[in-house]
């Protein structure tokens, strides 16, 4: 040991507190500890005060009244829910028509979108001014606008219940909704799920062996008569074998409405359309932008090798499109799911309406009925990005 | 740095103090006067209880509580700063202070007065809930509603009494809920509803709105009972006595005869109700913290609670409503204020 290294190894347990405070390491660690104490000393005075000061106002608190019984109906419901259940209750029922639209919503939306995304690249100079047109007066009116445009329209242009318009199969449409036969399942009904279950991993298991040939070989096994014979053909006959178990409740015109039946309402209708139309346009572009990104050398290579356009489109260009779209894609399903508590201006029961609205106002618990629909909000935007991050790292491109 | 650290400290502590004095409630009587302004929660536009009118001035019965509760502190009618509210914010909207007081036909109901933070003052309107329908639908009673679509606003007592009423005749219905009046109605115009229910007084009032007011009919039902009245926050009783005796001013001025034209002379009035009412005889005022004559600054300004009734929805309006429960006891309603003395 060295004499210069001897003294360093005494001086270092005698560093004084200056030392650590002009340590980079060590300082940033206190600031670091002193803006986390900071932080977590508003949050908890902000919580302590609101508490206090709901204490003084003599407001109850706390999420007691989710057990109450909320004494109002709710025109669409997915789970069975009366004016006697609880507003815990009502939550979920506003929950699920929620989630119901934003998932129609959401998927209607990619499939217009990339429709019209790819039509707005289309040679045709139609079918691509139509696309330019539709997108670029779509994307510049408030979504708000949209949703009373079409509700409006919607209930304008139909036909009062006694003049329903009529359609095959008893279903029937009017300002009133949509209204059709609702199925009602017997038991043998299991049977014909069986089928269509093992249908399913059938056609599964021929498309693979189908792809194994085609790499071994080369020759192409035509799979789309087996797969359907799979898929549709299974299950029906064991809807034949089992004997129809299944009987319907046709609406039946009443005094005011129609009775009976399946109805999907007007405000039902009026929103997914609404909030589809608006982020189909969005979703245009990106997926135009995506497409564009690809470079023209892929496509003429791919058309070198002989592969028929359709076939350019899905095996080569769509695939590379993706990692471009899949991101600011992401944005537009977040955006149509917040979008979706615009439900309220056009009576449509979503959570917003019938939790933060009717609830809210029958409670008074404002600070609770608002904290729990801010966290759904969060929850399902957290919830889509972690699906879409990892559908993205799924298709991002692996660089070797 | 440790000059930063301790500001940022000092500066969130402050802050904290500052939350701390905010619990700690002010009289509310201070800040208006000190603010020279009432702030008063009313409705977004319902004709002869809360409406601009054509100058742009704010009118109605729940407005003249308004002018009277300024009058009788400030002495003046129009040092009010109006916030229109839904039915949805108006109670968050008191809580929060950024109104002194709520006169937007509000029902009086126990769980709004005893855990919500509210108190009711009393009741300057006796309504009901009631149907609209339109004519051509040949409707004469509620009874046959069952299976109807109903139009409906939310955040109201409203949705709840149409629950009760469809369920304890074991009737169907199918609620459509809007957020705004003008979304509601315009679903019920354009058929999407075959009813559109609210309070009486509001469906006389909307029915002058929706074109041809002959088209529709308000069904006789009345399914429910709905009093209602102007709303402060709890927690400040000299505020709640002021804006509760105000009405009873108004109430009290009626049935003494004293009107917005004959109060000077009811100065010199012999009869000791009006002299102690005007504040001619004792100090009535004073004990809740205005001056003695707030009554007659009252009266004068907005006149009694006939005079009011009749020019915003009585016979002098346009609405035409009858005074049924709302006339004084005397004359067989349910309006009656004790005595001042």
């Amino acid at each position: 040991m060295t004499r210069a290294t001897k003294a360093r190894a005494d001086q270092r347990p005698s560093r004084s507190l200056t030392d650590y405070f002009y340590d980079p390491k060590s300082r940033g660690i206190m600031l670091q500890l002193t803006v986390a104490v900071i932080l977590i000393w508003l949050i908890w005075s902000v919580v302590d005060n609101t508490i206090r000061n709901l204490e003084a106002q003599g407001i109850a608190a706390g999420f007691g009244f989710l057990r109450n019984t909320s004494g109002f109906d709710i025109s669409q419901s997915l789970i069975s829910y009366t004016s006697t259940d609880t507003h815990g209750r009502a939550f979920l029922v506003g929950l699920l028509n929620t989630l119901l639209v934003a998932v129609v919503g959401v998927v209607l939306a990619t499939v217009i979108g990339f429709v019209i995304g790819i039509a707005r690249l289309s040679q045709n100079w139609l079918v691509s001014t139509l696309a330019a047109v539709y997108i670029e007066t779509i994307r510049n009116v408030p979504p708000l606008l949209m949703l009373f445009a079409v509700y409006f329209g919607v209930i304008k242009t139909l036909p009062r219940p006694r003049d329903s318009i009529e359609f095959p199969f008893a279903t029937y449409l009017n300002l009133r909704g949509l209204y059709l036969p609702r199925p009602i399942w017997d038991e043998a009904i299991w049977f014909v799920l069986l089928a269509f279950v093992i249908g399913f991993i059938a056609a599964f298991w021929i498309n693979r062996r189908a792809k194994k040939i085609q790499i071994e070989t080369g020759v192409q096994p035509r799979v789309l008569f087996p797969v359907l014979g799979c898929v549709l053909g299974l299950p029906a006959l064991a809807f034949v074998l089992a004997g129809f178990p299944v009987s319907f409740d046709v609406p039946q015109l009443g005094r005011f409405n129609l009775r009976g039946g399946f109805v999907i309402s007007p405000e039902f209708i009026a929103l997914v359309s609404g909030l589809t139309l608006y982020t189909a346009a969005f979703i245009a572009e990106i997926v135009r932008s995506g497409i564009l990104s690809v470079p023209k050398g892929q496509r003429e290579a791919a058309s070198a090798l002989g592969l028929r356009d359709g076939q350019v489109m899905r095996l080569i260009i769509i695939p590379q499109a993706l990692r471009v779209i899949i991101p600011p894609l992401t944005n537009q399903y977040l955006n149509l799911t917040k979008n979706s508590s615009l439900a309220v201006a056009i009576g449509y029961p979503d959570l917003v309406s019938v939790f933060a609205g009717t609830v809210l106002n029958l409670t008074n618990q404002a600070v609770e009925v608002i904290i729990m629909t801010m966290a759904v909000y969060l929850s399902l935007s957290l919830l889509t990005s972690v699906f879409m991050n990892w559908f993205n790292a799924r298709v991002a491109l692996v660089e070797r | 740095m440790r000059n930063w650290v301790a500001a940022g400290l000092a500066l969130v502590m402050s802050y904290g103090q500052q939350m701390e004095l905010a619990a700690a409630q002010t009289s509310t009587l201070d800040t208006v006067k000190s603010r020279g302004q009432l702030q008063c929660g009313v409705s977004t536009g319902l004709a002869g209880f809360g409406a601009p009118n054509d100058a742009g001035v704010w009118q109605g019965l729940d407005v003249d509580i308004c002018r009277a509760v300024a009058s009788a502190v400030l002495k003046d009618a129009d040092k009010i700063k109006f916030v229109p509210l839904t039915a949805k914010e108006r109670f968050t909207a008191l809580q929060s202070g950024e109104i002194d007081l709520l006169s937007r036909n509000t029902t009086w109901t126990m769980s709004r007065d005893t855990a919500a933070g509210l108190n009711f003052t009393g009741i300057n309107y006796y309504d009901g809930q009631g149907f609209m329908v339109k004519k051509t639908l040949d409707v004469v009673s509620a009874k046959e509603l069952s299976g109807a679509s109903i139009c409906v606003q939310t955040g109201t007592t409203t949705e709840l009494n149409l629950a009760d009423y469809f369920r304890s005749n074991k009737m169907e219905y199918n609620p459509v809920v809007f957020e705004k009046l003008s979304e509601a109605l315009g679903a019920y115009n354009a058929g999407r509803c075959d009813a559109f229910t609210t309070d009486v007084s509001q469906l006389y009032s909307i029915r002058l709105t929706l074109g041809n007011a002959n088209d529709h009919i308000v069904l006789p039902e009345i399914i429910s009972k709905e009093p209602l009245g102007p709303v402060v926050r709890q927690g400040d009783p000299q505020w709640a006595n002021i804006v509760r005796w105000t009405l009873f001013a108004m109430i009290n001025a009626e049935e003494l005869g004293v009107t917005q034209s004959n109060v000077d002379q009811m100065k010199n009035s012999k009869n000791p109700a009006i002299r102690r009412l005007l504040g001619v005889e004792g100090e009535y005022g004073v004990a809740m913290g205005v001056d003695k004559d707030w009554a007659y600054h009252i009266i004068k300004l907005v006149g009694n609670y006939g005079e009011s009734f009749d020019r915003n929805v009585g016979a002098g309006s346009p609405l035409g409503i009858a005074r049924g429960q709302n006339a004084l006891w005397r004359d067989g309603g349910l309006q009656y204020a004790p005595p001042i003395r």
